[in-house]
């Protein structure tokens, strides 16, 4: 690529940006859990990992396979069993900032991980399901969410709500009783949408540099409103490009990963 | 008090056909030689409750033993989808899986109510989700305190629950530590159990954050090194994360599937974890 640098590379160094240090971040794995990584090895080094096996504060120093490696266990702060981490830790909204991916995303930043397909009992593809993602959508302070943008991914309405984003708009999180403010920023590898502030639909903010309006609109499955202040984030400096590229040589799995 | 055992037996004791089996280890510690053993015993019709059903129950939906999976997170960790666990849902091979799904919160919370005696537990979850509308175990309550609407979800209580661990003393107290998950909950849950170990010492002495269950709780304990594999038992073994990358493309043919099986699984013998999978193991 003539910049120097991928559009997934880019994706990780933005949504690595979302996150400030001294946060507390509930990492899921992959793509979310490699801009985490990211964020604490370049601007964050006081970044607080959580991840759902129970690993309070750990340090990998590469990127885990799971969830679970040895590596964050022995790196935590503290390890804790798994009714502790969701019922002391994640359910009376201790944690900053919940760090998701998903396969399906809708216009109410509702997230689908669940099934494609309308009919449950007989899907057209089976995902791996919930995990932790319900709770942590509903209960962080704030989600951030990284997926990479596509006609099958953002959809007008989620086959199936696994994780609720805003429901079906302005008011539900509160008719729900959901303590967090719900997801902040959905990064992908072409730009960055946030939700409107008044009716909650996902908005385009920020594009990629070389990535157009008319590019993100493409693949995007319902019709994408565009910020006033729409601006191009700014590409990966050359410290935070270097970072990412020694997490992922020090990660020994990549081959055929993910 | 716990029964020093072999594995086989131990299996042979504990599970039968039709029964709801618990095999927990979030991760780490998870019992995949205790697996195979099911899957050479040919138990059918289980209902398999399990957090994660990752590569161990992927195994054991594709050799046929299970009838309904309850979960929250079916998933070949860091790699995809699990291939038979998707067959059986997608096509009934090789027969069909009824499916009672969850979130982590939920599962989580399902066995502490199991371990503490309760029907049920209650937690902030689920609200808005779709799950409510397909898993009969998910219920709104109302706090008898304040009013607010909340979420409960039934006990569970499998027959037995079956998990791994580091070490038991010849007593048969059991102890395991590092990522301990919900196994000492789902242990407590259940009313029979059976831990595969490490290692069986003269003296546990302490470890810190470990978790011990006294003999008195546990039913069967049976000596399996290198029993978690590809999963592993920390101070013990590496998680073997080629075998979890490998395990794809087994799992998506059936016939490359049944083949593993008959390998791996049928022509092992209990207590001596094939070599070709064996990843090194013994104390580090």
């Amino acid at each position: 690529m003539t910049a120097g640098y991928t559009a997934d590379e880019m994706m990780a160094v933005t949504a690595a940006r979302a996150l400030s240090d001294g946060m507390t971040c509930f990492v899921g794995i992959g793509l979310p859990s490699e801009a985490a990584n990211l964020a604490k090895a370049t601007h964050a080094p006081g970044l607080v990992l959580i991840y759902e096996s129970g690993t309070i504060g750990a340090k990998p120093g590469a990127l885990p396979l799971s969830i679970g490696d040895g590596i964050l266990a022995e790196t935590a702060d503290t390890v804790v069993s798994v009714p502790e981490i969701f019922n002391y830790w994640l359910q009376p909204g201790r944690i900053d900032v919940g760090f998701l991916g998903a396969a399906q995303i809708d216009k109410f930043a509702n997230i689908n991980t669940t099934v494609i397909g309308q009919d449950y009992a007989d899907p057209k593809v089976r995902l791996p399901g919930a995990g932790g993602a319900p709770e942590i959508a509903a209960s962080c302070r704030q989600v951030v969410v990284v997926v990479r943008q596509s006609l099958r991914a953002f959809v007008e309405r989620v086959d199936f709500v696994t994780s609720v984003g805003f429901g079906d708009g302005p008011g539900c999180r509160e008719r729900l009783g959901l303590t967090g403010a719900g997801p902040r920023k959905i990064i992908t590898d072409l730009g960055v949408l946030e939700p409107d502030p008044l009716t909650f639909e996902l908005t385009l903010t920020g594009v990629c540099p070389g990535v157009s309006v008319l590019d993100v609109q493409a693949v995007t499955g319902w019709d994408l409103s565009v910020s006033a202040s729409l601006r191009e984030l700014p590409p990966p400096a050359a410290a935070e490009l270097a970072a990412l590229r020694a997490l992922r040589a020090a990660t020994p799995v990549t081959e055929g990963a993910m | 008090m716990a029964e020093i055992v072999s594995l086989a037996e131990a299996v042979e004791s504990a599970i039968h056909d039709g029964d709801t089996v618990a095999m927990e280890g979030f991760t780490h510690l998870i019992p995949h030689a205790a697996g195979h053993e099911v899957i050479r015993q040919r138990r059918r019709d289980l209902t398999l409750v399990r957090m994660t059903p990752d590569v161990i129950y992927d195994q054991m939906i594709g050799a046929g033993c299970a009838r309904k999976l309850v979960f929250s997170w079916g998933g070949n960790p860091g790699v995809g989808s699990l291939h038979r666990f998707r067959d059986a849902v997608q096509h009934s091979w090789p027969c069909p899986l009824e499916l009672e799904e969850h979130s982590h919160a939920g599962m989580a919370n399902r066995y502490v109510a199991g371990a503490s005696g309760l029907p049920f537990a209650v937690l902030r979850g689920y609200s808005g989700t779709s799950l409510v509308l397909h898993t009969p175990n998910i219920a709104e309550i109302a706090c008898p305190f304040t009013g607010e609407t909340l979420t409960a979800v039934a006990a569970l209580r499998p027959d037995v629950t079956v998990i791994h661990a580091q070490r038991a003393d010849r007593a048969g107290n059991v102890q395991f530590w590092g990522i301990t998950g919900v196994q000492k909950e789902a242990v407590l849950a259940a009313r029979r159990s059976v831990v595969t170990v490490e290692e069986i010492v003269d003296v546990l002495d302490p470890r810190p954050g470990a978790v011990v269950l006294p003999s008195w709780t546990v039913g069967y304990v049976a000596l399996v090194p290198g029993g978690a594999h590809p999963s592993y038992a920390l101070g013990y073994s590496s998680r073997d994360n080629d075998f979890y990358v490998a395990w794809d493309p087994i799992s998506r043919d059936r016939g490359r599937f049944s083949q593993w099986l008959d390998e791996h699984v049928f022509r092992a013998d209990e207590g001596q974890p094939d070599p070709a999978l064996s990843g090194g193991g013994g104390a580090r």
